[in-house]
């Protein structure tokens, strides 16, 4: 316990030391974060911050805890039998774990993309980039059409699908449905997206479209991707963060995490001596 | 016989002393031809078995109709048109028992169908999960139960309490409509139709739970990940996945309701009369037959009932299948409606 907390505190330093200065406050600001399946502990006190406006890549091998952490910072795991959080998590400094905050409306300000693609099979193209907008009661049409077309184009996807709005979200390729649930986590403008290994069941050419769209929403979001690629956290991340075994153990800009890893683990993971 | 002789590349045949009976090889085909018997026979079997089954089914029409060709070659369309029954006038009009069968049945569907779907999605969507187990085990117990037994529990506890106190009430408020005036006997098609509801209700229900647990956790945290709550998950990620299943199952109850015997026989009234009013007693198809065939007057009787069990047999098949078509035809409940603006229909 006092190992695991030693680390991250050498590596929340080394982060604010990173090449480019913060002008805004981090997106999260993560404290202590430990998270239990039953009696297992799969997080052992994570502390981070997770800067603004940039793509903050999380990589290690399976099973560290990667998708548990995404999934901490959108209090999905609320719906897991068994599971349990504890520490402290400020989304531009609003506590979301605090009793009075509302998972509801934190979930529309952090979005999420899933592994695995899932667009509502009921609904049309139009319908699944539109549905959280619905669900938090938006009725100008005018609006929606707005959103519709302005989530489209952030991903990339506006210029194939426009003629066939209608059309079943599940008719679209692989890539192109994950695209489209892309559009849709963006079209209720969340302030923060993450997403959670969305290129590891495609192919690589939509690989290839998906990461260029991180690397575009980058400029503008606050991304967390979750990646076991780490080509992928290579190409997209302005800073990666390394776990292993539910703990942080370097968390730094991605060039220098690469090249130059100030950790043995990270070291050992990169050449692929484990993992 | 030496090695020479062996080795010879120009040798014709082996001796055969020398090389014997390839005896693996011909246990091996002999094998594979008993094999290969074994399986034509299987094959004979199972073919056998789908067509006994399909034979029954003829077997059944056929009987049907031949017991009950005299009373359809009397009697024609009247059969079905006439609401009387007199076996010993000699008079046979099936159109009451034909009432009974279809006010009763889709009363109870209508009262059994929502309580199990919503008693599914409570279990499933809200409930914690390790309730469900134990429920559900309970839920298909109460499926088990005899139709004899809920006859009897109905009779002397239902019926007496709908007389006393469920129908007087209805009657004080909701009197001016037609269905709850005249006499109250507490047998009655109302009476019939709470009794199929409840023994419906819990098959409906495991089959609604089972198709809920269907649904794929992805889609139901598409929907979380956008900030729905339980119940908009439910109506976004859930129903509208499920929907055409749970028509499904809805048919299925309703097949159970049509053909549903002892127990309604045992509260309905069994009186073949067409009132709008649902406290008068009624009858259905299915409680004629069990009532009349230990009973039987005549020959014209005899095949009269017959042409009821042909009509009971018709009315379930049509059912089924219109049902199927309604699947097919109805537009989705429970997903936002599309969006259409002035521009986009002009866009696209």
């Amino acid at each position: 316990m006092s190992a695991s907390a030693s680390d991250p505190k050498r590596a929340v330093p080394a982060s604010s030391e990173g090449a480019d200065p913060q002008k805004q406050s981090p997106a999260f600001q993560i404290e202590d974060l430990h998270v239990w399946f039953g009696s297992r502990a799969v997080l052992h006190g994570i502390s981070l911050n997770i800067p603004s406006h940039q793509v903050t890549g999380i990589i290690g091998p399976s099973g560290c805890g990667k998708s548990t952490f995404l999934r901490a910072l959108n209090r999905m795991h609320e719906f897991t039998p068994g599971a349990r959080v504890q520490g402290r998590i400020r989304l531009f400094g609003d506590d979301i774990y605090e009793s009075s905050g509302d998972p509801i409306l934190l979930r529309r300000r952090v979005g999420m993309v899933f592994q695995k693609s899932n667009p509502f099979p009921t609904m049309s193209i139009q319908e699944n980039v539109l549905i959280g907008l619905r669900l938090a009661g938006t009725r100008n049409r005018e609006l929606l059409e707005e959103r519709l077309e302005e989530a489209l184009r952030m991903a990339a996807l506006w210029s194939e699908v426009k003629d066939r709005l209608h059309a079943p979200g599940t008719e679209l390729s692989g890539g192109q449905q994950q695209r489209l649930c892309i559009a849709r986590a963006l079209a209720v403008r969340p302030e923060v997206l993450l997403m959670d290994e969305p290129c590891s069941a495609l192919d690589p050419i939509a690989t290839a479209q998906i990461e260029s769209l991180i690397r575009d929403l980058g400029q503008r979001y606050s991304i967390v991707l979750a990646t076991h690629n780490l080509q992928e956290a290579g190409r997209t991340a302005d800073r990666t963060a390394f776990f292993l075994e539910g703990r942080l153990i370097e968390f730094g800009s991605t060039k220098k995490l690469f090249t130059n890893p100030s950790q043995k683990q990270t070291e050992d993971y990169l050449t692929g001596r484990f993992g | 016989m030496g090695r020479k002789d062996r080795l010879n590349p120009f040798r014709r045949k082996p001796p055969s002393d020398e090389l014997p009976p390839d005896a693996g090889a011909r246990a091996w085909t002999s094998s594979a031809r008993i094999g290969r018997i074994l399986d034509q026979g299987f094959g004979f079997l199972v073919v056998g078995a789908g067509i006994s089954v399909l034979a029954l089914a003829a077997l059944l029409g056929w009987e049907l109709y031949q017991g009950a060709k005299e009373a359809i070659r009397r009697y024609g369309a009247g059969f079905l048109v006439s609401s009387h029954w007199d076996p010993v006038a000699g008079r046979f009009g099936a159109l009451p028992f034909l009432y009974g069968t279809f006010v009763s049945s889709a009363l109870a569907l209508l009262l059994a169908f929502p309580l199990s779907v919503a008693t599914a999605l409570s279990l499933t969507e809200f409930a914690p999960v390790r309730l469900r187990r134990p429920v559900l085990a309970l839920v298909d117990l109460m499926a088990a139960v005899p139709s004899v037994v809920w006859g009897l529990w109905a009779m002397f506890e239902m019926v007496p309490w709908l007389r006393q106190t469920a129908f007087p009430f209805l009657q004080k408020f909701f009197g001016w409509l037609p269905f709850f005036q005249g006499t109250i006997y507490g047998v009655s098609l109302l009476a019939g139709a709470l009794v199929i509801a409840m023994m419906i209700t819990p098959i409906v229900t495991s089959l609604a739970i089972e198709i809920l647990q269907s649904v794929p956790l992805t889609l139901r945290e598409a929907a979380w990940a956008l900030g729905a709550t339980r119940w908009e998950v439910m109506r976004v990620a859930v129903l509208p996945y499920v929907r055409s299943s749970l028509v499904g199952a809805g048919v299925l109850g309703l097949g159970r309701a049509l053909g549903e015997t002892m127990a309604v026989t045992m509260v309905i009234g069994n009186r073949p009369e067409i009132l709008l009013s649902l406290f008068a007693p009624g009858y259905t198809l299915a409680s004629v037959l069990v009532n009349e065939f230990a009973e039987v007057t005549s020959e014209e009787h005899l095949s009269a009932l017959f042409e009821i069990g042909l009509t009971l047999v018709a009315v379930t098949f049509v059912v089924n299948f219109l049902a199927r078509l309604l699947i097919r035809s109805v537009p989705f409940f429970f997903a936002p409606r599309p969006l259409r603006t002035q521009s986009m229909e002009t866009n696209g």
